[in-house]
């Protein structure tokens, strides 16, 4: 591992730093073969080359300097960066809500990491307040950092953490909980925790943010002044993922913890309720329920935790000219369910049957859920499904793929038994299954059409 | 500080710019011409004023990569701007609206910059790192501008000394403002994402003068790549004046290079002012420790006053505050600029920060003509406490923005205290300078973290300098020699046509006025025939040359031989008609003489000078004039 005075150089850049002792954060005059750079030796980050040395020069701008260029270093002094943000005691006012906000990482609050370049969380309750100052118009807030990960990192020990953490803070009489989450896999810890934590009696509210709060127009403030005022305002008392409704700084949409998905890598709206609407709406000023079926606030704490876990459980995502040795290979590794995401309405080729009888008749609990996201699996349509449905392939309804994922972990965590499984699987607890999809539950808009554009012209976007 | 005072701008001699100690450097801003933009595969250059839907965004300050705060940013914050953008689905992407992350740096925009690096002399660096430049005013709808320095340490000679280069960027250009009034701002993107360049030079230039003919030399340079965009607003300038005791200050977005001596005189003549205003101040005892101040809201004690603004204020339940400055008598009226006053500093920032955009946004005790009626101020002045020799400022508005209009009122004016606030100015139309920010510093910097730092090597640049043009100066020393005429010269050097010239005087052996003339006359004469002369190439220009030189085509028909190339699109040697023979120009000349004899004229002395022209019109691809004068014997 490289020497911390030296973080992130290697080969020529760090022998020559080494040869004039010239340590990362001092202040020095560097003479080249082509001149003279006066500036800050920053650290390197560890996947750019051995090459060059990265100085920050008075006007703050950065360059490299190629190290075989070097002929002296001076040094004339040091200044160390330290990224703090400025914090404040979060003001106490007991006549507002108190929220519990839990970070398991992510950009929602964030700073630079030299080693890797990129960015790196960070956070609490005063360094949120000298952000994000409007905080405490909603609430008194508490933070408590539960994991510092990037959400693809996320896996059960952190979910069954998370959903242990909301237990206790019920418990201990909160009235609403945020938790910053990184974005990519926020739908899965949303899922999960729907299934984990039962009979809330407050808001459990997800949020994170697309831009990280390093930029000026971040998400990352409004999201968590939002998502703050749901936990502490709302009378919700469901998991919810917050997000922005559209890319402008202008409302939060509230998606079920169940029915929610990430649908643009990068879009700031990039949260959409699928075959459904979201719950509500939510402003700075206001919570506008767009739903009324949603579960009530309550003032009893009789939450239920139910952490069962089952690890051995996979999604197979589909694709034309798939070979059974796939299906073959999850049965050898003793796998315990798989969740299909199959074509059109739940379907896979033939030469996969063989193997789906024998991971059936293995005791492999196998659901079929669709890739179209959108719709209904409905296996009584084609004889294709039907013949499915004897080798024991169990229709996921409209479940999303990652939804049934979590939902086949979570029961296969409580039994092995084929036939309760199905029970659990089968029966909507959270909203991931439902009855009907309403005909405004499935709306991508055609860009091009004229009546489109229209619509988009008339309203921020 | 010396005795001196500011006189009219044409008075002014190089001594006295040497008295006040007028310093000058310039930031000099020049769009590239690709084809794409800098950081985003959206078409360059394409603008419209047409927009399909718009994107709401609020700028927060975030800290700086040594973990400070940008007093820019944070003086933009207390702004609390809604940001419009109007986007056109054509010119901008995802990326522009910041919902998609940065593609690669643009290489072409990329070589084109280092190529102007090169020919300022500077040094390239090694390895090129983005940042990003914190913009809190929304002008780029992620909050920061992607910028890179790539070039160092060059240099320009100028008279008998050299102009140093200190640095060279390379970044993205920002929005165009539409509109700015109270909270809501409002841009278009167009302009967007689009490659340019900036250069900037050291406070070399002692006068005005030197600062606009600098910005000159410069633009040229660049322009000499003749890969640069031109037209309204492809290069702005930024200029740099301080003086003695003076700081430096930003005058914004020049965008003519005529306008610099005027606004270089105009901000030296504020600061001094300024600073003779700090010495005032000190007489009367009023330092930054000693400064006194107070502020009450007096909307109940103007409620029937019949000034309209405050009037109109009142009526919608408004508010009204008063700002003692304890002391400042009279000074609100001392004047900064040629018509320009204190207050003037003071009204600024109550627009700009406290967003009160209604001029008049302040009234003062100092000038009391046509505001409020003397009883009015008495009542004010007995109500608030004032004395004497204190100065009243009155502010409207409502609560939040007359509040922050209060602090900055007193901001400002015990800025005065002290001198020369830091500051970013917008250029006005009559040569004097407005506020716009406070003096960004380098804690608005920050690395980008969304992409990767891009190595210069060394075969890039040795491609580079091969197809590097020769300095413009050192072609138009070789222009004077030949005696090309001087109007011709400076275009002549930056044209995409000097290296063409070079070939056919020296190769060719082709008169140079002559080429001179059709290289840069003849295409301003066919625009004017409503030609397209975009289509005119050195392929085309130099293959008529050749008919020329091999004496196909005579000298005056070489415009007729371009005009008709471009209506084809092409030179094709079908264009010029078979050279005539001695026999056939007689016998043309004897059949016009004809034509001409049936004809009255009105001044019969002239008739020769009438068949030279109308034989001319038939003849003129093929025949030099000078022959068919010696044939009809002029």
């Amino acid at each position: 591992m490289a020497d911390d005075n030296y973080k992130g150089y290697r080969g020529k850049a760090l022998s020559v730093l080494k040869n004039f002792s010239a340590l990362v954060w001092s202040d020095v005059e560097i003479t080249t073969t082509k001149g003279k750079y006066k500036g800050i030796i920053l650290p390197r980050s560890e996947t750019a080359d051995p090459f060059h040395i990265v100085i920050k020069m008075p006007i703050g701008y950065n360059i490299g300097v190629a190290a075989d260029l070097v002929t002296d270093i001076q040094i004339r002094g040091r200044k160390e960066a330290h990224y703090k943000i400025p914090e404040k005691d979060f003001p106490r006012d007991p006549s507002k809500p108190n929220v519990k906000l839990l970070g398991t990482g992510g950009t929602i609050a964030s700073r630079l990491d030299y080693r890797t370049g990129a960015v790196i969380p960070a956070f609490s309750p005063g360094e949120l307040y000298g952000s994000v100052p409007e905080l405490a118009n909603y609430c008194n807030l508490e933070t408590e950092k539960l994991y510092g990960v990037f959400s693809e990192n996320m896996g059960p020990d952190q979910w069954i953490g998370t959903a242990e953490a909301i237990g206790r803070e019920i418990e201990k009489g909160i009235d609403g909980i945020v938790i910053g989450h990184g974005t990519d896999t926020m739908h899965h810890t949303a899922a999960v925790l729907s299934f984990m934590v039962q009979n809330s009696p407050v808001p459990i509210v997800m949020v994170g943010s697309q831009r990280s709060s390093d930029r000026p127009s971040s998400d990352a403030a409004l999201n968590l002044m939002h998502s703050v005022k749901t936990a502490a305002e709302s009378d919700i008392a469901e998991v919810m993922v917050c997000m922005f409704g559209p890319t402008s700084d202008y409302y939060g949409l509230l998606h079920r913890g169940t029915r929610v998905r990430k649908m643009h890598s990068s879009y700031r709206s990039t949260f959409r309720t699928i075959g459904d609407i979201p719950i509500a709406k939510v402003s700075r000023d206001e919570i506008t329920p767009l739903r009324q079926d949603y579960k009530r606030r309550r003032k009893d704490r009789n939450v239920k935790i139910n952490t069962a876990f089952e690890e051995k459980v996979s999604i197979v995502y589909y694709y034309p000219n798939m070979k059974p040795d796939i299906i073959e290979s999850l049965i050898d590794n003793n796998y315990k369910g798989i969740v299909i995401a199959g074509t059109g309405l739940g379907h896979v080729n033939k030469p996969l049957y063989p193997a789906l009888k024998r991971a059936h008749e293995k005791g492999i609990s196998i659901y079929m859920t669709v890739q179209t996201l959108w719709g209904y699996v409905q296996m009584y349509v084609y004889d294709t499904g039907r013949d499915m449905m004897e080798l024991g392939v169990i229709p996921g309804e409209n479940m999303l793929p990652e939804v049934a994922y979590m939902k086949l972990c979570w029961a296969l965590g409580q039994t092995t038994d084929q036939k309760k499984v199905k029970e659990i699987m089968l029966t909507s607890i959270a909203g991931e299954i439902t009855e009907r999809e309403p005909s405004n539950g499935y709306l991508i808009y055609q860009g091009g059409l004229p009546e489109v554009e229209e619509f988009i012209s008339k309203y921020v976007k | 500080m010396k005795d001196f005072l500011f006189k009219p701008f044409e008075e002014m001699t190089d001594k006295d710019y040497e008295t006040v100690g007028f310093k000058s450097g310039l930031e000099i801003h020049q769009q590239l011409f690709t084809t794409k933009k800098l950081f985003c595969r959206c078409p360059a250059g394409k603008y419209s004023e047409r927009y399909d839907a718009e994107i709401l965004r609020h700028m927060r300050p975030t800290l700086s990569e040594l973990g400070e705060y940008d007093g820019t940013a944070l003086m933009e914050f207390k702004t609390k701007k809604d940001i419009l953008y109007r986007i056109n689905r054509e010119s901008v992407c995802t990326y522009e609206m910041d919902d998609t992350p940065p593609f690669l740096i643009n290489d072409e925009a990329l070589d084109l910059a280092l190529q102007c690096g090169l020919l300022f002399d500077c040094s390239i660096v090694d390895e090129l790192h983005i940042a990003r430049k914190q913009y809190l005013d929304g002008s780029i709808p992620t909050g920061f501008q992607r910028t890179a320095i790539f070039a160092l340490d060059g240099k320009i000679p100028y008279k008998n000394r050299t102009i140093d280069i200190v640095q060279m960027s390379i970044e993205e250009d920002s929005c165009r403002e539409i509109s700015d009034t109270g909270h809501l701002r409002v841009y278009r993107t167009d302009r967007l994402g689009m490659p340019l360049i900036e250069t900037v030079t050291g406070p070399n230039m002692r006068t005005p003068f030197e600062v606009a003919e600098v910005a000159e030399i410069c633009a040229n340079l660049i322009r000499s790549t003749n890969k640069v965009r031109r037209g309204i607003g492809s290069a702005r300038e930024d200029v740099n004046v301080s003086v003695d005791g003076g700081t430096r200050v930003e005058i914004k977005g020049v965008p003519k290079i005529g306008r610099i001596p005027h606004l270089t005189y105009y901000e030296a003549m504020r600061q001094w002012n300024l600073l003779r205003l700090r010495d005032e101040l000190h007489r009367r005892g009023i330092t930054k420790e000693t400064f006194e101040t107070k502020s009450d809201d007096i909307t109940r004690i103007v409620k029937k006053a019949h000034y309209l603004p405050i009037r109109t204020a009142t009526d919608q339940g408004l508010l009204v505050k008063c700002v003692v400055l304890r002391g400042y008598f009279g000074l609100l009226h001392w004047q900064t600029q040629t018509d320009t006053y204190f207050s003037k500093e003071i009204s600024d920032r109550v627009r700009v920060i406290a967003c009160l955009t209604n001029i008049p946004n302040i009234i003062h005790s100092d000038s009391k003509g046509d505001t409020l009626t003397s009883a009015d101020w008495q009542n004010i002045k007995r109500a608030v406490g004032a004395h004497d020799n204190d100065t009243m400022v009155l502010v409207w508005g409502n609560e939040q923005d007359t509040e922050m209009a209060v602090k900055e009122i007193i901001i400002r004016a015990k800025e005065a205290t002290v001198g020369v606030p830091s500051e970013t100015r917008q250029a006005l139309r009559d040569g004097t300078n407005g506020f716009e920010r406070i003096l960004p510093g380098a804690d608005r910097m920050y690395p980008d973290t969304d992409l990767p730092p891009t190595r210069i090597t060394e075969e890039r640049l040795k491609i580079l300098r091969v197809n590097l043009p020769e300095r413009f100066w050192k072609r138009e020393k070789w222009y004077r020699k030949l005696g090309i005429p001087e109007d011709t010269i400076r275009e002549l050097s930056i044209s995409k046509f000097a290296p063409l010239f070079k070939f056919l005087v020296d190769e060719w052996r082709i008169d140079p006025i002559l080429t001179a003339v059709v290289l840069i006359q003849f295409p301003k004469r066919l625009k004017k025939r409503s030609c397209d002369i975009s289509l005119l190439d050195e392929e085309m220009i130099r293959e008529i040359f050749r008919s020329y030189k091999d004496g196909l085509l005579s000298r005056d028909g070489i415009l007729t031989a371009m005009q008709k190339s471009l209506k084809k699109g092409k030179f094709y040697p079908e264009l010029l008609p078979k050279p005539l023979t001695t026999k056939e120009l007689e016998d043309i000349i004897t059949e016009t003489n004809n034509e001409l004899s049936k004809v009255r004229l009105i001044n019969n002395e002239n008739s020769k000078e009438v068949l030279m022209g109308l034989v001319m019109n038939k003849v003129r691809m093929s025949v030099e004039g000078k022959i068919v004068t010696e044939k009809i014997n002029i």
